[in-house]
């Protein structure tokens, strides 16, 4: 591999292998449908996951009006209730922000960004995208089944998911839900392999990989992450197959159902809990680690200055990516496991704030002394940090065993997750939109749309979840269908369930304006040049915009410099493009 | 600049919701004070640090923000800087965890003196058992289970004759007595909560859970389900009554035990 002493001023070494030649393809379909080309691959990917994240959003919607409003709409039954929540969770986790950071923003940028003409697999690439596709048709499926899709929760704990006292539990809901994970698992799996292999096997000459953007390293730490999480998803899916269609016992054990005695016996519902946040915590970080790698790059872009403390940054992904493997019990706290897991699982999960803070404190201190353009990426990304913060800090309630007793299923919790890896990452996914819209259409989306969008969406995201705490302190349990009469609820806490609901109508509503700007400006955005942002990154500096098939012109860039050589002393520019040759030496990357 | 007031106002606006909102814990009614007070902690030195943080945010929008022949700064990092932030944030997480784990110490190590008390769940009703004047709780299995013996009780273990079966999810127990809570489910997952008590616990259904608690205040209190059991998840409620002595033993009294139970049920077949 190409390998660069850390001098300046030593030469860039020769490449090792040619240039290979590309799949070129040869019709309509070859070029849009089934094409090889990993930018169409990620618009294709991120096109699917927000139009399934479409049907989420529709499905809060619901499940807020019966919270908010519990009995006047009638057709929201709890069977109903608890299929929307559970499609609501499953969507959003899995199918749209999984999907869009590594299917969408990975297939886009790691070769632009690495200097690659494309992923090292076309092929497989191509497969993922399509077995992701069937992924999400047999999820949109189980809701046309008989029975409806799974209501089980998006944890799908058993015994109750297979049992008929859950909706789609005796139906085909859980063995749809079941089909499309594991549909999901082997095209993430295909896709996955070529993210890493990309980045490790198809930098361009002097790309080394502490010269790569941040946004590179979270997605490919999140992408190494998937493909070790993602098998004990794949193995717990595997398993519930067997326990409700063929009668094993995995995880069944001796039930009497209804004053019914069933025919399982031995099997136990906890190894499904330790399988599936194996991978359930893993994947917190594998949406995570790419947000924090793309707010780094905002946030340096849009302020003009350097990421502060690049290395750290880089270290802290790769020390949370490990430490995530070993604090998945922190769900499990009240389970009924060995209590004495809570020594070890309170302390690792804690540890894990350490790297997760430095990241925090660096972002903030690289806008210090920093020259901050209010751009829309810099809003989302300021954003970002405040709900990110918020979430992050209830974690250290949530964490910390003993807190997490009285806290544990109740709205605390939804109240945390929502902030840490629902709202605060996709207030990243909108960041990145604006930030990369300009590289993957020409044109820029409009500015006081997105503005619009923004305060909407940043307040009234924070206006819903940041009082939702409360109402889990109070002790109002999660999953609830009805609070119906509780003696320790006061009718207080249903005016503000009443007011969440209508905040969360019109957040919703405000992502109308994101779409239609999103369609709108293919058309009608201003022109915006082949780098508005004057960024240093290599996808800025392809020959023209959109990058053609091949990415780059006859000859593949060759990286010179760190992604961070913004108001670099005495440069003529305040940025300086990382495949600029350094005959200024000016360049003071950290080495 | 809207952009700096804004931020400024969620850091405020926050703190204000925090101290004078009317949605706070239920007073608490068990022993587990120890687990509100590490919450207090914890709200305080996560509270120092949304606000530092924010307002930091806000300042550097404020003073930074661009404007022409403003330059940035360049400094790639700064080690010392680094290490002093990541040293006071490890004592800071450490400040949490410490009291955190002691506590958690506490909660399970149940004290020798505790009375058991069985809970066991199914969808989606409670029922109680307590164990008779031997002392001890007798064995029980799900296989165990039929309609004259719902929660499926050994009948050939002695132990489990004289236990006192308590169905209709009303359970008395008596006040600043500790109890073991000792937790199982016939059919699927469930959760015994009472908010009032501070603590929880899944019941899994093939084997046997358990909590602690020490009752510190006469009075009802309801019993949620906090673990996703079905559709009538939310209908699953009872109802716990801490008694002063005098009331329980009177309560206890009025009770019917396994073996009565049985008897009666065989009775009514007669009939």
């Amino acid at each position: 591999m190409v390998n660069i002493p850390s001098s300046m001023d030593d030469p860039i070494p020769p490449a090792e292998v040619e240039d290979v030649e590309l799949y070129h393809s040869h019709s309509w379909w070859t070029t849009y449908v089934f094409s090889q080309d990993a930018k169409v691959i990620a618009i294709q990917y991120s096109m699917t996951a927000m139009a399934i994240g479409l049907v989420a959003l529709v499905l809060s919607w619901l499940m807020r009006l019966q919270l908010g409003f519990p009995g006047v709409f009638t057709f929201i039954d709890a069977e109903r209730y608890y299929q929307f929540i559970t499609m609501h969770g499953m969507i959003m986790v899995i199918y749209l922000l999984t999907a869009l950071f590594l299917g969408g923003f990975g297939n886009y940028l790691i070769p632009l960004m690495v200097g690659a003409r494309d992923m090292v697999f076309p092929y497989a690439n191509m497969l993922s995208y399509w077995l992701y596709l069937l992924a999400v048709l047999i999820l949109v499926a189980s809701f046309f089944a008989p029975g409806g899709p799974t209501g089980a929760g998006w944890t799908l704990y058993p015994p109750q998911a297979v049992l008929s006292g859950t909706p789609g539990g005796a139906d085909w809901g859980i063995v749809l839900m079941l089909l499309s994970l594991i549909f999901f698992i082997i095209g993430f799996t295909m896709g996955g392999l070529n993210y890493v292999v990309t980045v490790l096997q198809g930098r361009t000459r002097g790309m080394t990989l502490m010269r790569l953007p941040l946004t590179i390293w979270g997605i490919f730490t999140a992408t190494v992450m998937a493909l070790l999480a993602f098998p004990a998803l794949f193995v717990a899916s595997v398993m519930m197959l067997f326990d409700r269609l063929l009668g094993t016992s995995f995880f069944m054990p001796a039930i009497v159902e209804m004053g019914e005695q069933l025919q399982h016996a031995g099997g136990t519902p906890i190894l499904f809990q330790h399988l599936f946040w194996f991978f359930g915590h893993p994947e917190v970080y594998i949406v995570a680690l790419p947000a924090f790698g793309i707010v780094s790059d905002l946030i340096s872009t849009h302020a003009r200055k350097n990421i502060f403390g690049y290395r750290m940054m880089v270290w802290a992904i790769v020390i949370i990516g490990a430490l995530s493997f070993v604090v998945w019990a922190h769900h499990m706290y009240v389970s009924g496991m060995n209590p004495n897991f809570g020594f070890f699982f309170a302390t690792t999960t804690l540890i894990i704030a350490v790297p997760t803070a430095l990241k925090v404190y660096n972002w903030v201190l690289t806008l210090w002394r920093g020259d901050i353009h209010l751009t829309l990426p810099m809003l989302f990304a300021l954003a970002f940090i405040v709900t990110f913060l918020n979430g992050g800090l209830t974690g250290l309630f949530l964490g910390n065993v003993v807190v997490d007793v009285p806290l544990s299923d109740t709205l605390f919790v939804v109240a945390h997750f929502h902030m840490v890896m629902g709202v605060a990452p996709i207030l990243v996914v909108f960041g990145a939109i604006y930030h990369w819209y300009p590289k993957i259409t020409g044109r820029m989306m409009d500015e006081t749309l997105g503005r619009i969008h923004f305060w909407v969406t940043f307040l009234g995201a924070y206006l819903i979840f940041f009082p939702m705490h409360y109402l889990g302190l109070l002790g109002m349990p999660r999953r609830y269908y009805e609070m119906g009469e509780t003696a320790f609820v006061p009718p207080s806490a249903h005016s503000l369930n009443e007011f969440i609901t209508i905040v969360a109508l019109i957040v919703g509503a405000g992502q109308m304006v994101f779409l239609f700007n999103l369609f709108w400006s293919v058309r009608h955005g201003k022109d915006a040049g082949g780098n508005p942002w004057r960024a240093t990154t290599l996808e800025w500096q392809t020959p023209t915009t959109p990058p053609p098939h091949g990415n780059f012109g006859k000859d593949l860039p060759i990286v010179y410099r760190w992604a961070y050589d913004y108001s670099v002393p005495g440069a003529a520019e305040d940025f300086i493009p990382q495949n600029q040759p350094n005959d200024d030496r000016i360049s003071r990357e950290p080495s | 600049m809207a952009v700096v007031l804004i931020l400024v106002l969620v850091a405020v606006a926050s703190v204000l919701f925090h101290l004078l909102s009317p949605w706070w814990w239920t007073p608490i009614a068990s022993n587990w004070h120890y687990i509100d007070n590490t919450i207090i902690v914890t709200f305080w030195i996560t509270g120092v640090v949304f606000v530092a943080v924010v307002l930091f945010v806000a300042y550097c929008v404020y003073r930074f923000r661009h404007r022409p022949g403003l330059k940035a700064h360049y400094e790639p990092e700064s080690r010392k800087l680094e290490f002093w932030l990541a040293t006071v944030t490890a004592i800071g997480v450490a400040a949490m965890l410490t009291p955190g784990l002691f506590v958690w110490h506490q909660f399970v190590t149940v004290p020798s003196d505790a009375t058991e008390v069985e809970v066991v769940g199914q969808q989606w009703l409670w029922s109680f058992r307590l164990p008779g004047a031997d002392g001890k709780l007798g064995t029980s299995e799900t296989r165990d289970v039929t309609s004259d013996n719902p929660l499926g009780i050994n009948k050939n273990d002695p132990a489990g004759l004289d236990d006192i079966i308590i169905s209709g999810g009303e359970l008395h127990l008596p006040m600043d007595k500790p109890v073991k809570m000792v937790l199982r489910s016939i059919d699927v997952l469930h959760d015994f909560y009472v908010p009032e008590f501070r603590a929880k616990m899944d019941m899994v259904p093939g084997m046997v859970t358990y909590f602690w608690f020490t009752p510190t205040r006469t009075g009802t209190f309801e019993v949620l389900c906090a673990e996703l059991c079905g559709v009538g998840h939310p209908q699953m409620r009872g109802t716990v009554i801490v008694d002063n002595d005098e009331d329980y033993k009177t309560w206890l009294g009025q009770q019917q035990t396994f073996t009565q139970l049985m008897a009666s049920g065989e009775t009514k077949t007669v009939n």
